[in-house]
């Protein structure tokens, strides 16, 4: 599938505002933003997406004296969010935001010290000098604080919840607490070395974010992919989506207390990830995608994912319609469709909230036929995320099946020429991961390495939606609205 | 004096030897229907054993309660499983096993653990605090009611009697007051034992806790009292609702072969009910919060005709 040449437009950032506007207006969002160090300088980006497959960067270079740009905080929520990373990772200023705060930077981050600078050299931490929260004043109003450390085995987050009674008044998440410096681990690294390091940002996501990783090489690089390649990365994410959403199910119903749900989904789910083993030789999927092409070790058993999937339908299906389950789904935790799009939240949280964006329709790289549709539900609830994904995993079984016959008709591909890598530039990956729509970019030096890899989960932009679903909820079905988000940790906090 | 003080001791032992058994055979019910293989039945005990072998540790900024109260709550089963007919319908000498004594009991165990809560040190314990507090006023006054109905047509508030009068009296049994109070029994008890769908005990999710999160902070020695002493309530008020309900086979003099019949029918009762209750949880999810005082409630409503009725049929 052609990929159409995205728009670029170099701008004084004097002209930002007034072309970012223009991006916005074309009903494009903005997808990413990376800032990198050059010489004597600084050069960031923003990446809009279009809805019909169209892309644009926007472009603009800093001196290194006056690290200072317009803030498009007013235009885009998400631009907001993007600039308070800039300021912590690479130390541009953001003139006017409205909410200068400490975004990815822990307290104990010392000032000035911008880990994505090429002359960061490691601080002295300090001891952690505390994260002040807002304080909700008023009769009765309490705090709890949850977490980074958890009673079950989930991953490090902290909730601030002021509550009244059992009715949570505000909720503040304090996260990147598994900051690890992927963007900087990718830096003087090779083009196959990113490969394994693509595939660990976030285990369950080892594939999307993989395959937006190589995407944006192969971007960058001119590389054409054979169709049965393109098949094969198309099967694997819809596998990948498959044995998470499974997951999801069952601990959906776990947290309702319904732990018989869960004990089934996780057999599904193992049947699943011994699938996977079968076919990729890890049970995550990793090792199958190499640089223009993707691999399997044998063929995908067609039977095997129909019938999970039956078997995940009926679940769903017991499971909705227990009226105790049921009665703790329906209207908890509810995003309004106005706020998805507000805040630009993806994947199934979106689509639950009626926003139907998903980038194997808006930014295709395969044409997964006639059995593909866009799931989408429109009360924003617990219930409609869970019914999203249950919806999700028959017509990811349904492209499975599709995908593998026609990969059947095709034929072995030849093996790709490795050449050495000599063409520099920059290209883009997108692609729907099972959270959403997950995008890397990667800027290519001299000899084939890396000079910058900015990357984009879902979870980066649907965070911010669950405390705003979280209006008159109460304090005990918090886990169930968490879950029913489920967004990255590792993948957020990078 | 010495038959009382005789069945004190059994009382005692029999509950310490049959309650980890009674919920290692709940969780490992509970296992396999889910299919899991689960701890198996001595698990509960290796737990205790292994807890009672290490030392506390106390949040800083926690105050001495959390020393006092785990001994309180256990000091308080205990003196629950002496006084409530478990094993033998013998009447008690100079020690009175009351309705309203073992009720005041039980509330102290309650207090004694939502005092923990609110001291430990964390919000957690509070919260769980706050709501074990608000289901223990609908449970309280429902277990008082629910059993005074039963003594209406005895005559007498005092347990042991209560049961061994329904034993000699079929009629007893059968009737909606016995059906109506033995119905509003069982749902507090499940409430006050912190089972589904009231609370979760097997949950990981603290902001959804009632009874684990005001055990939470506590370790070692302190949560082996805390979980023991709590288990010890679930035999007890289990004892007391399945001896109230099927009265036979308890020991009604104090002669060693009549002690050994009524543990062992009571321990095969404890068990049976035990697995069934748990057989029950794998087929229902957790209320909403706020949907447990609806079924509280409602056991009070159970628990109120049924002693209005009492007066009507007797």
């Amino acid at each position: 599938m052609r990929r159409q040449q995205p728009e670029t437009h170099t701008v004084s950032r004097d002209h930002l505002t007034g072309v970012v506007a223009r991006q916005l207006d074309l009903g494009r969002r903005l997808a990413l933003v990376s800032g990198q160090e050059v010489a004597d300088g600084f050069e960031v980006v923003w990446v809009f997406l279009g809805g019909d497959g169209s892309r644009a960067e926007v472009t603009v270079r800093l001196e290194a004296g006056d690290p200072h740009l317009p803030t498009l905080a007013g235009l885009s929520y998400q631009a907001g969010r993007f600039e308070r990373e800039l300021h912590d990772m690479l130390g541009l200023i953001a003139d006017g935001h409205p909410q200068p705060f400490r975004l990815v930077r822990h307290a104990h981050w010392p000032a000035g010290y911008y880990p994505q600078r090429s002359d960061a050299a490691t601080p002295s931490f300090d001891a952690d000098a505390g994260f002040p929260f807002v304080e909700v004043a008023g009769k009765g109003v309490y705090e709890i604080p949850v977490g980074p450390v958890h009673a079950g085995l989930i991953e490090p987050g902290h909730f601030r919840f002021s509550v009244v009674g059992e009715t949570i008044v505000r909720m503040y998440q304090r996260l990147y607490f598994v900051h690890r410096g992927v963007e900087k681990l990718f830096v003087g690294r090779t083009v196959s070395d990113g490969i394994t390091l693509a595939e660990r940002i976030s285990g369950d996501t080892a594939v999307g974010h993989s395959l937006a990783y190589l995407m944006a090489v192969e971007d960058a690089l001119g590389i054409e992919i054979s169709p049965q390649a393109a098949l094969t990365r198309a099967l694997l994410l819809e596998l990948e989506r498959l044995y998470n959403h499974v997951n999801d199910l069952g601990l959906l119903a776990n947290d309702a207390g319904f732990g018989i749900a869960n004990a089934h989904a996780a057999r599904l789910r193992e049947t699943l990830l011994r699938h996977n083993a079968r076919l990729t030789g890890h049970r995550l999927l990793r090792g199958a995608l190499s640089l223009g092409d993707a691999r399997l070790l044998a063929a995908p058993e067609v039977g095997l994912v129909a019938g999970v999937a039956a078997e995940v339908a009926e679940l769903a299906e017991i499971a909705t319609s227990h009226s105790l389950v049921a009665n703790r789904f329906n209207t908890t935790a509810v995003l309004p469709t106005e706020q998805a799009e507000r805040l630009g939240v993806l994947g199934y949280v979106a689509r639950a909230s009626g926003v139907a964006i998903d980038a194997r329709v808006d930014q295709p790289f395969v044409d997964l036929g006639p059995n593909f549709r866009v799931v989408t539900r429109t009360d924003g609830d617990v219930r409609a995320r869970f019914d999203v994904r249950a919806e999700e995993v028959a017509v990811s079984a349904q492209l499975v099946a599709d995908l593998a016959a026609r990969l059947d008709g095709l034929g072995t591909a030849e093996p790709r020429p490795s050449g050495r890598i000599t063409r520099t530039g920059a290209g883009l990956g997108v692609v729907e991961a099972w959270r959403g729509t997950l995008v890397h970019r990667v800027v290519l030096a001299r000899g084939g390495t890396l000079a910058r890899v900015k990357v984009v989960d879902p979870s980066f932009l649907t965070w911010p939606g669950l405390p705003v679903a979280l209006n008159d909820v109460i304090v005990p079905d918090f886990p169930l609205a968490n879950k029913s988000f489920n967004c990255s940790y590792a993948g957020n906090d990078l | 004096m010495m038959a009382s003080v005789l069945v004190i001791a059994v009382h005692l032992a029999f509950a310490l030897a049959v309650t980890p058994l009674l919920i290692g055979v709940m969780r490992t019910v509970r296992a396999r229907l889910e299919g899991r293989v689960g701890g198996g039945v001595l698990q509960p005990w290796r737990d205790v054993i292994k807890l009672f072998g290490k030392e506390p540790v106390r949040a800083p900024g926690s105050s001495p309660v959390l020393v006092w109260a785990p001994l309180l709550l256990m000091a308080s089963s205990l003196v629950l499983v002496a006084l409530i007919p478990l094993v033998s319908t013998l009447p008690l000498a100079s020690v009175p096993g009351d309705l309203f004594v073992v009720v005041s009991v039980l509330l102290l165990g309650t207090v004694a653990l939502a005092m923990l809560g609110l001291e430990s040190g964390t919000a957690f314990g509070g919260m769980g605090s706050s709501r074990h507090m608000m289901f223990t006023a609908l449970v309280e006054p429902t277990v008082l009611l629910s059993i005074y109905a039963l003594s209406v047509p005895v005559g007498t508030s005092a347990l042991a009697a209560i049961v061994r009068g329904r034993r000699d009296d079929l009629s007893l049994l059968l009737n909606p007051v016995s059906i109506l109070a033995i119905a509003a029994l069982v749902v507090v008890v499940i409430a006050e034992t912190g089972r589904l769908p009231v609370d979760n005990p097997s949950t990981h999710l603290e902001l959804t806790m009632v009874h684990e999160a005001m055990i939470l902070e506590s370790g070692g020695r302190d949560l082996g009292w805390l979980e023991f002493g709590s288990w010890l309530r679930l035999t007890g008020l289990l004892g007391l609702a399945v001896n109230l309900a099927v009265p036979w086979g308890l020991a009604s003099d104090a002669t060693a072969l009549a002690l050994i019949i009524g543990t062992a029918t009571t321990t095969v009762k404890l068990l049976l009910v035990g697995a069934a209750l748990a057989a029950v949880e794998v087929f229902i999810a957790k209320l909403r919060l706020f949907r447990v005082p609806e079924l509280l409630a409602g056991s009070f409503v159970l628990a109120f005709l049924s002693v209005s009725a009492s007066y009507l049929v007797f």
